[in-house]
């Protein structure tokens, strides 16, 4: 097939309506909708799949009109490197989800309920919605369907996180409306293209952009506004706390960087070293809290309050000073931060799942002698721990090399110890899990889970290590439709 | 073509290692035969491409990763020499695993750690660039991390702990020195001297300090040796890797690589970091001789013998010399070859005949004669007794030391050496001229020949290294070789 073939299917469409149309199926299909969407989570994979081909085939970003009517009034659709990248990541892990647990995950029993599977088709549809949004006032939409989507997993795990993770997220969803409107107020449109063509804008701009950037801060659980996210990502069912932690927090970051670094609004300095010393508190605050929790489901909650940290420093690195050589390096490194961590967070979660499954509970004192019974879960959880931890050969480490070389070069010796330190702490609190889960004890599994299910956390795990091994391809694929001539200086 | 052997000499190892995690606990033969084929496997290899070097080939593969970051794997004089050693050691120190751990748990996960380990130190060996040792370095930590804990009691956990504490500190360290000299100097292949063109002489201490400070602490340098004698109540097998192959060697390999071929002697001269980093070495010297001597364990005594032993590589390396460096690099191999023999040994006195202490080897070269030569042999190597192994590298970096005008470094040369005999020559007096205590059963002792004879093919080599060392194939020669290229290009 060629490339002209690839552009005739209306793939970016499929990417949301996919997803959409099959929780319509899901819904009265009950508790069967995990077969309709294990059915359906291959051809969305297929689907986002062909759409990074045909990305990098044509070297551009694909944009499409969906609705008849041209920008303003049409819904402008439009995938560049970083969509096609997140769209791409999000199958992988919303597929390994899938695989996971409609193969007979019980974990107290929400997954059978017939809400489950229409929440987790929203979720994936919201998120690509995310990702492949060409205006503000789409992005907001998707957002809020994620965002309600998102609670209500986390309602199967305990209503009262739910309720606080509502009260963030809508307070957050607030903040952010009114930035979009000031925006709409100010320029009369609502696409980032157009925006981001008009060229930085005045002082009105850059106050609508930080209205904005705060009511995503409270959504991606940046330090200080992290509170509700252990409890939720702690207490939800597995599979929902791993699509939580892994992708949904993800979405208001890809908003940030789609707001400083496309639309880009004449930039702060002050917002931005704001923004990279809120990312550097989380990163010291998480991984301190991540050492001292007592449930192994808590420790990678908090381990991403601090690895969401990571992210945010992009901003001081690269935001403002954009036309330094490094900075597209930086700003790559972020972002395969970004996808690494969904990966192995995914890994993490999911074993942590099959820990709970097996024995009951997840207090680590109580997980003694696991190594033995469940040593291809545990592996699972080593090998997604050394990518949070930002070792080689992970996709995290060529993100971390990435972010540090950007550092050192704009003379943020301070970030760059926060950054290597940080990967230290990472050490800290995950080697504690895996060294109890070695201890020789006498933990006996209640119940024996499946090998096949037991791979999936496996899988993701490698991938999150592969994506570091095999980094030209997607680093190639980051820079397509970057303003930023990303390719040059770095040599 | 050329970048086809240095990814099959990776394959080799790393491709049983995989392939081990996946079988049945249950399935020895098996496993066995795959370790021990790709070892063969990868001894061939070598042996190619040592025809080739010789030859004048030359063997290198890069891979992309980003802009600016590559993997970069080269075969040079240097890095056969330490690929050499680590897979002859790899072998019989498998053949010793495979009897040793006969009846244990975890079998495919230990081996599978073990092969990863050796897949490591092959990357270590063949790394051309900074980034690329980074890579592997990282690998071998993480990927003795389990074969530490291998016995899962609440000691040894411990001990990995203070390993994993020590050693991804050290990393953190090299890692900043790394990416600071690329910041400065772009990417940084092992191609002496370094560009830094107008970078501050402070800063080029600095990342100096950072890097050769990282891998201190595998290398076990005082005040950052602390993890090594916590580390042996690992599996013997484990010790020896640790000591003579893997760890303590990628430490002291790339303290080598990084003054001859990052920095380059004259440099490091230049620049004054050669007499510090030579005074810490020497200190280090002394240190864990002091230590091995009040050590009653026999293998915690072995322990500090490393802290001191592997310190004689950097000391060679730090002295601005041609015969110096020769020494401490022909040490990097001697030092493996005697220091396995003694923790073969050692493992087999404590898993045959439950001697542990030095008070209980009495009449021990009677209840196991092979394996108590094969310690005497290489204990009198590690004093320096000549025409042994231990004695050519004293005596290449003594007599460096002189022409580098550094003669302090003899007397630290011959204390160390009244310290070495100090605390070696009453085990083996005690195993020789001291009768077996009462009731000491020594019947079929030295049984199975698999855990007696991969010490006594050490053994023979170190004697071999000493007395054949004028040939160009000895460790020495071929040392002599890598010094004369880099001195008279």
């Amino acid at each position: 097939m060629t490339a002209s073939g690839l552009a005739a299917l209306p793939l970016l469409e499929l990417t949301v309506v996919l997803p959409l149309a099959g929780l319509l199926l899901a819904l009265p299909l009950g508790h069967h909708g995990a077969r309709a969407t294990l059915a359906l989570a291959p051809i969305i994979l297929l689907v986002t799949a062909l759409l990074c081909i045909e990305i990098m085939w044509s070297g551009a970003p694909i944009e499409r009109v969906a609705g008849g009517w041209d920008v303003p009034l049409g819904i402008a659709l439009r995938a560049d490197g970083i969509s096609g990248a997140f769209l791409l990541t999000t199958a992988l892990v919303a597929c390994a989800v899938a695989v996971f647990q409609a193969q007979g995950g019980q974990d107290g029993g929400a997954t059978r309920r017939s809400t489950f599977w229409p929440l987790f088709l929203a979720t994936w549809g919201a998120l690509n919605a995310v990702f492949v949004s060409g205006d503000l006032f789409n992005l907001y939409v998707a957002l809020e369907l994620l965002t309600l989507a998102a609670v209500a997993m986390v309602a199967y795990g305990s209503t009262e996180a739910a309720m606080r993770y509502l009260l963030f997220a809508l307070s957050g969803s607030l903040v952010f409306l009114l930035g979009v409107a000031l925006i709409y107020a100010g320029s009369g449109t609502f696409d980032i293209g157009l925006l981001g063509s008009a060229g930085a804008g005045d002082t009105a701009m850059t106050v609508a952009a930080a209205f904005m950037t705060a009511g995503l801060l409270a959504k991606a659980a940046l330090f200080p506004f992290h509170a509700w996210l252990p409890p939720a990502h702690g207490n939800a069912p597995t599979p929902a706390s791993a699509l939580l932690s892994a992708l949904v927090v993800k979405a208001p970051f890809f908003i940030l960087v789609r707001i400083w670094f496309d639309i880009g609004p004449e930039t702060s300095g002050v917002l931005m070293q704001l923004l990279g010393y809120l990312g550097v508190a989380a990163i010291l605050y998480g991984s301190l809290l991540a050492m001292r929790q007592e449930r192994l489901k808590l420790v990678i909650a908090y381990s991403t309050v601090a690895q969401l940290g990571y992210l945010f420093l992009v901003f001081p690195l690269a935001g403002a000073a954009q036309d330094l050589p490094w900075t597209a390096g930086t700003w790559s490194g972020a972002i395969f931060h970004a996808l690494s961590h969904a990966l192995a967070k995914a890994a993490l979660f999911l074993a942590a799942g099959i820990v709970i499954e097996a024995v009951g509970h997840d207090r680590l004192q109580g997980l003694a002698g696991l190594a033995r019974d469940l040593p291809m879960t545990v592996f699972a959880f080593g090998i997604a721990a050394v990518s949070i931890m930002g070792l080689p050969p992970s996709g995290a480490f060529i993100g971390k090399y990435l972010m540090l070389t950007g550092a050192l070069a704009g003379g943020h010796v301070f970030l760059a110890i926060v950054m290597i330190g940080g990967g230290l702490l990472a050490a800290a609190y995950l080697f504690r899990p895996l060294r109890l889960m070695l201890l020789a004890g006498e933990t006996q599994p209640a119940k024996a889970i499946a090998r096949r299910r037991q791979v999936v956390p496996l899988l993701l795990a490698l991938a999150a290590v592969g994506l570091g091994i095999a980094a030209s391809l997607p680093y190639a694929l980051l820079q397509i439709g970057r303003s930023l001539t990303a390719t040059e200086g770095i040599e | 073509m050329s970048g086809i052997m240095p990814a099959l000499l990776m394959l080799c190892p790393l491709v049983p290692a995989v392939l081990t995690f996946f079988l049945r606990e249950d399935s020895h033969r098996l496993r066995n035969a795959v370790a021990i084929g790709s070892a063969l496997l990868k001894l061939a290899l070598i042996a190619v491409v040592l025809l080739g070097v010789a030859a004048g080939n030359e063997y290198e593969l890069r891979i992309p990763l980003v802009p600016g970051l590559y993997m970069l794997l080269r075969v040079d004089e240097l890095s056969l020499l330490f690929i050499t050693l680590s897979s002859f050691l790899w072998l019989v120190t498998t053949v010793y695993a495979i009897a040793y751990l006969g009846g244990h748990e975890n079998l495919s996960r230990f081996f599978g750690f073990f092969n990863l380990c050796v897949a490591a130190t092959t990357g270590i060996a063949l790394s051309g660039s900074l980034v690329t040792f980074f890579f592997f370095y990282e690998l071998l930590t993480l990927s003795t991390w389990p074969l530490v804990v291998h016995n899962g009691d609440e000691k040894s956990l411990s001990a990995g702990r203070t390993y994993l504490a020590y050693t991804m500190g050290g990393s953190a360290a090299l890692l900043l020195g790394i990416v600071w000299a690329e910041g400065v100097a772009g990417p940084v292949e092992f191609i002496a001297p370094l560009d830094f063109e107008d970078t501050g002489t402070l800063a080029q201490r600095l990342i100096f300090v950072l890097c050769v400070g990282g891998m201190g602490v595998k290398a076990a340098l005082i005040p950052l040796h602390g993890w090594l004698p916590t580390a042996m109540v690992a599996p013997a097998p484990v010790s020896a890797l640790l000591h003579a192959v893997a760890v303590v060697k990628a430490g002291a390999f790339g303290i080598i690589r990084f003054i001859h071929d990052v920095y380059g002697i004259a440099r490091v001269e230049e620049l004054a970091l050669g007499l510090p980093l030579a005074l810490i070495a020497s200190a280090t010297i002394i240190y864990g001789s002091v230590r091995a001597l009040q050590q009653t364990d026999i293998k915690r005594r072995l322990a500090f013998s490393t802290v001191s032993q592997v310190s004689y590589i950097v000391l060679g390396a730090s002295l601005a010399g041609p015969i110096a460096a020769i020494g401490g690099l022909v040490h990097l191999v001697h030092q493996g070859l005697m220091k396995v023999t003694l923790f073969f040994a050692a493992g087999a006195l404590a898993e045959r005949i439950e001697v542990r202490s030095v008070d209980q080897l009495d009449g021990a070269g009677r209840r196991m004669p092979l394996t108590m030569v094969a310690f005497s042999l290489a204990a009198l190597g590690m004093i320096g007794v000549p025409p042994l192994a231990g004695f050519m590298s004293k005596w290449f970096i003594g007599v460096g030391a002189l022409e580098a005008g550094r003669g302090w470094v003899i007397l630290v040369l011959a204390g160390s050496s009244l310290l070495n005999a100090a605390y070696f020559l009453p085990l083996i007096y005690r195993a020789w001229f001291k009768p077996a205590p009462e009731g000491a059963v020594s019947a079929g002792a030295e049984r199975p020949l698999a855990l007696i004879l991969p010490a006594v093919v050490t053994a023979i080599s170190v004697l071999g290294a000493g007395v054949l060392a004028g040939l160009w194939i000895s460790p020495l020669g071929w040392a002599t070789l890598i010094v004369e290229r880099e001195y008279l290009p």
